[in-house]
């Protein structure tokens, strides 16, 4: 089998427009979560979240472009410039038609659709922009990303809510481990802020109102982000040959159903999926100095993935360190995987953790080493990434320093 | 329809039991209403009454509104069409 390493990474979220900017925020404990700003906000009760801001979308995309991608591809396009940039990759021939593209999201062209919604029902239009449909599809990110940058390889969209881009990267790293694709180009994104995505999670009652402080006792709720973070897989013999700069390698990933409820998670689901991913990447619990969580602040996940953390490592639990951060950029839902694994290499390469801000208050039901409020330097050797989405989907990504 | 009967009716109708089978010092617990069932039924008491619920499933026991049994949600919406009318 191939090893699989990372040599390019990408994103935009609310803590920066691209990488270097965004682990700098994370180094930092800085907090993306702010007001939002759009219109009907003050229809919402929940007005908070990780908006990106300050975002020129005419210095990145002509007007032709800008009439075909909706703001999630938008970002997702940011991101993959960023991340094939980086890994100097130039994709012709052979190479193009084997590399692809398998990326994450969940809610497609959200901003699209409330706004194409909001014309014919609310002001009661009767004809729509004709780019509509290829706006707003799960895969117009996906494809967007193939054409600019000429993947030819298996190209498509996963969507499992808030684990997609961990299955997307799950089975992108499978593509190049298993041979299929020397190179894929994989990751995640979501842009659901806008008044009917706020307003569908509005509903469900999980969101807060004020900050989302995960593991701190007093935490109460979840506070959504929108970005998207793009990452280079390939394969290490391929990244070797014409010496490229290695950020991490990919070393294993499991992923398993709860089959059990819609919205509440479960431990045994969470830990088949971490006990699995070590299993694949051959590592023992002790090798684990790192995990990102995937700690949404509300009072279900936290209690259940500290539990299940507990179940799996035993004793070396209490030694490892894990932080989520979306306590910074929010919850991404389908892109929240990817912009988190940026911290799983920040804890890998540079040997700094990033923190779990606004941690208040410990709660006995989540007694593991958070890294509250400040970032700590650790060397790490392997860190996993976890991923447990509505609907009992889970995945979890082992990464290993590249040393 | 009094409030009583009007939010009998709509917890039973989330526990699939007959009006007459819940009563006024029932939990909804006894009654067999998971937290899905629960922001569904409040969110059905909203749309009855035209009311917001002051509710977070996150910290139920801190959300200003009694969900302890269908007496004290009942004693809730009171309260709620007063200070809301």
């Amino acid at each position: 089998m191939k090893r699989v390493v990372i040599t390019g990474a990408g994103t935009i979220n609310a803590l920066g427009g691209d990488v270097p900017s965004t682990l700098e925020a994370m180094r930092e404990g800085r907090c993306g979560i702010g007001p939002l700003e759009f219109r009907d906000v003050e229809r919402l009760s929940i007005r908070i979240g990780g908006q990106v801001k300050g975002y020129d979308a005419e210095a990145a995309f002509n007007r032709q472009q800008l009439s075909l991608y909706d703001r999630v591809t938008q970002f997702t396009l940011i991101a993959a410039r960023e991340a094939i940039g980086q890994s100097g990759l130039e994709f012709s021939g052979e190479l193009a038609a084997r590399a692809g593209v398998i990326l994450g999201n969940s809610g497609g062209g959200m901003t699209t659709l409330d706004e194409n919604y909001r014309s014919v029902y609310e002001d009661g239009k009767n004809r729509v922009h004709p780019f509509v449909v290829p706006k707003l599809m799960n895969n117009a990110a996906a494809s967007h990303v193939s054409m600019e940058f000429n993947l030819k390889g298996p190209s498509f969209t996963v969507s499992t809510a808030c684990a997609s881009s961990n299955h997307a990267m799950a089975q992108a790293f499978q593509m190049v481990h298993g041979g299929l694709a020397p190179v894929m180009v994989t990751g995640g994104s979501e842009s659901m802020l806008c008044f009917g995505g706020v307003k569908a999670w509005e509903g469900l009652r999980v969101m807060s109102k004020d900050a989302c402080r995960p593991f701190s006792a007093n935490r109460n709720g979840m506070v959504q982000g929108e970005g998207a973070g793009i990452f280079v897989f390939e394969d290490y013999e391929h990244a070797r040959a014409r010496g490229a700069e290695i950020m991490a390698e990919v070393i294993g990933h499991a992923m398993s159903s709860d089959a059990a409820d819609i919205v509440m998670p479960s431990k045994q689901g969470a830990a088949r999926a971490i006990a699995g991913a070590m299993q694949d990447a051959r590592v023992n619990p002790e090798d684990v100095g790192y995990i990102n969580a995937h700690g949404t602040g509300t009072a279900a996940n936290d209690k259940t993935e500290s539990a299940a953390v507990a179940d799996v490592f035993g004793a070396h639990a209490d030694n490892l360190m894990m932080s989520s951060t979306k306590s910074m950029h929010g919850h991404l839902i389908g892109g929240t995987g990817a912009v988190e694994l940026l911290a799983c290499i920040m804890a890998l390469r540079d040997g700094i953790i990033a923190p779990t801000i606004g941690y208040q208050e410990p709660d006995p039901e989540c007694a593991l080493d958070v890294v509250p409020n400040v970032a700590r330097e650790a060397k790490v050797e392997v860190a996993l990434s976890n991923a447990f989405a509505f609907g009992g989907l889970n995945a979890v990504l082992a990464l290993r320093r590249f040393a | 329809m009094d409030i009583e009967k009007r939010v009998i009716s709509i917890i039973a109708e989330q526990a699939m039991l007959e009006p007459s089978d819940v009563t006024l010092d029932s939990s909804l617990e006894d009654l067999g209403i998971d937290s899905l069932g629960l922001v569904e039924a409040i969110f059905a008491i909203e749309e009855a009454f035209d009311i917001n619920v002051p509710f977070n499933a996150n910290e139920p026991s801190e959300s200003d509104f009694d969900i302890s049994s269908v007496r004290s949600i009942m004693d809730g919406i009171q309260r709620l069409i007063k200070e809301q009318s």
